[in-house]
């Protein structure tokens, strides 16, 4: 049996990686949008709301992943 | 509707998410060794965990889909599932039920029942629960099934299976804990994914005071835009109910029922490192409980402009004749969001559902090991058995949540259907547990008959109205009424039967020895010590801001 302490990682570092994929994957799809404008057919497309919001996802992700990267808990 | 065609990136964060939850669950796997890890994840959270993991075992497809849903037919009354119908509630579960529930260590609430009262109160009550979850699980499973015809046209049955297989796979990993770390992901993506269309939704109309002002226009003889000025009058308001329906059925029964026992959401806070954390955790969520409605309620309003306005060519689907309510959020992220975006939406519903059915299931193996299996059929089970009896049931419960899926589908709201069978359980059960923490004289046989009576009134009252044995005024008093507000006041008849058998029966019956019941009612057991913490510290402090805030909110949009 393992008597050590069981260290893991918080979920607020799970939780940092995940909006900061996927925010990337948004933002990278909301540039290929604004460089191609006609392959968007959505209501108020012309906002490019995947770019901006992609960004906002990738500000909070690497927030979380870098306040939580040496964080182990019990 | 033509079904959406995703593009590649919306796939890959589909399959971001997937990889997620599988990954997270593959890494916590090796934290998983006891029962009390599987079924109580260590009882090691913070109540940040606890409280947001409290928050999304309840914001599963009953929010998403439902709540949208019904704010488009019945208007903004369906907030007060949110502020009234939770807010007190929880409060309430944190400052003065906790401590009970913490304190006396049990695993599950039905073994609160075994301590209090005897034995075959909790069994009843386990087996109650056991059915409801699973009825509970279908319409997750149902909501499932929706978004994946809905936006991908895929067939009912194979949506249906391949949900429930992804689900079956991913609880049986490593138990609560995965579940709880799972639910957070999905608090988090839900708010990503989906407050963006409430955004959107907004910049098209103009403001949120044009949407109100667009509502009104839209229904001048009955609101669908307040909260308490037209509740006088159930023929004002769109869910056709009074103040009395909402304040007593929905604000009292109902919400006390949901929230200070199902053991669902109360288990995230067994799972809390200590008894403050365990107070602070409802505490937390409902800060975060009041803020839903700015995703749901908006879009249902911001559904009901756009299906009234011709030239938006926005309309909710129809199933043959009827209206498919449940359809609005779907189709505003299918206006709204491109390629990308899309696939963020999809995997924020999909989060959804499958973090509320992981909840659903994790709960009803922890009650069948411990309150049916353990209890009844196999008193000397081991740690190790019981570890693997949780997996199976794990299994077993997903494969009869498909079948109850099927059922769920024949309603036109999935909403009406939740509250139903939340009016058969939980409403007498909060008479139980009330009568049971707060008066020490209640009898076992007291509260086993009061809580017999309690279902078996609310459920005949359900049969009762469904197939017109009485009429539906009987038991609302007023002369009309919607469904909804027949779920409201059978709850209440189903908590007032209970309560007052209860006590009855008690009168009459053997009482439990004080000494037998200290530290699970209040007056023999010390109360709750915060000398020496900092009033900032003190979950006093939270729970009045909580309801100072939700105060505003009522009287803001009265």
């Amino acid at each position: 049996m393992d008597s050590e302490p069981r260290k893991m990682k918080p979920i607020w570092y799970f939780v940092g990686l995940m909006l900061l994929a996927m925010g990337a994957v948004v933002a990278a799809s909301g540039i290929y949008h604004y460089l191609n404008p006609g392959t968007v057919k959505t209501v108020l497309a012309d906002l490019h709301p995947d770019l901006w919001w992609g960004a906002v996802m990738i500000i909070a992700g690497a927030i979380f992943l870098l306040v939580n990267r040496k964080v182990t808990v019990d | 509707m033509q079904s959406i065609e995703l593009a590649f990136s919306d796939w890959l964060i589909i399959g971001l998410y997937f990889v997620f939850v599988l990954g997270i669950g593959f890494y916590l796997k090796r934290y998983t060794k006891s029962e009390n890890d599987f079924f109580l994840a260590g009882r090691k959270n913070s109540s940040w965990v606890a409280g947001l993991a409290f928050l999304s075992a309840n914001l599963g497809a009953l929010e998403l889909l439902g709540m949208t849903g019904n704010t488009f037919k019945y208007g903004m009354y369906v907030a007060h599932f949110y502020w009234i119908g939770a807010i007190p509630a929880m409060l309430f579960l944190g400052i003065y039920m906790m401590p009970f529930y913490y304190s006396s260590k049990i695993k599950s609430v039905p073994g609160y029942l075994k301590l209090r009262f005897d034995e075959k109160t909790r069994v009843l009550n386990g087996i109650a629960f056991a059915v409801m979850t699973l009825l509970v699980s279908g319409i997750n499973l149902y909501a499932m099934a929706l978004v994946l015809h809905t936006f991908l046209g895929w067939n009912w049955d194979i949506s249906m299976w391949i949900s429930a297989a992804t689900v079956a796979a991913y609880v049986t990993l490593s138990g609560l804990l995965s579940a709880i770390f799972t639910e957070i992901i999905q608090f988090f993506l839900i708010w990503f994914g989906l407050f963006l269309v409430s955004i959107l939704g907004i910049i098209e109309i103009g403001s949120i005071g044009e949407i109100f002002k667009r509502v009104d226009d839209l229904y001048q003889a009955v609101s669908y835009t307040t909260l308490w000025s037209t509740s006088a009058d159930p023929s004002l308001n769109g869910m056709v109910i009074t103040w009395g329906g909402i304040v007593l059925g929905l604000g009292f029964v109902l919400s006390f029922g949901y929230w200070t026992t199902d053991f669902l959401v109360v288990q995230r806070a067994f799972s809390a490192k200590d008894l403050r954390a365990a107070r602070m955790t409802p505490i937390l969520a409902s800060f975060f409980k009041m803020a839903v409605p700015f995703i749901v309620i908006l879009t249902g309003l911001i559904a009901i402009v756009l299906a009234n306005d011709k030239q938006t060519g926005f309309a909710l689907l129809r199933d043959g004749e009827q209206v498919n309510y449940d359809s609005a959020l779907p189709l505003l992220i299918a206006r709204y969001y491109p390629a990308g975006l899309v696939g963020l939406g999809v995997t924020a519903l999909l989060a959804g559902f499958m973090a509320g059915q992981a909840g659903n299931i994790s709960a009803f193996n922890t009650v069948w090991t411990y309150d049916i299996y353990q209890s009844v059929l196999n008193k000397k089970a081991s740690e190790a058995h019981l570890l693997w009896m949780g997996r199976v049931a794990t299994v077993v419960g997903i494969l009869i949540s498909v079948v109850t899926a099927y059922w769920a589908k024949s309603f036109p709201s999935i909403m009406d259907y939740m509250q139903a069978i939340f009016s058969w359980v939980n409403a007498p059960l909060f008479a139980t547990m009330l009568l049971g923490m707060f008066v020490k004289w209640i009898t076992p046989n007291g509260a086993f008959w009061g809580l017999l009576a309690g279902m078996g009134s609310s459920f005949t009252l359900f049969l009762a109205v469904k197939f017109e044995w009485i009429e539906t005024h009987v038991m609302t008093l007023s002369s009309v009424a919607s469904d909804m507000a027949a779920n409201f006041w059978r709850a209440w008849w189903a908590w007032l039967i209970c309560f007052a058998v209860t006590i009855v029966v008690s009168l009459f019956t053997k009482r439990k020895p004080d000494d037998e019941l200290v530290g699970l009612v209040r007056g023999l057991t010390p109360g709750v010590s915060t000398e020496g913490v900092p009033w900032h510290r003190r979950p006093e402090f939270y729970a009045i801001i909580s309801l100072m805030v939700v105060i505003a909110l009522n009287i803001y949009y009265w």
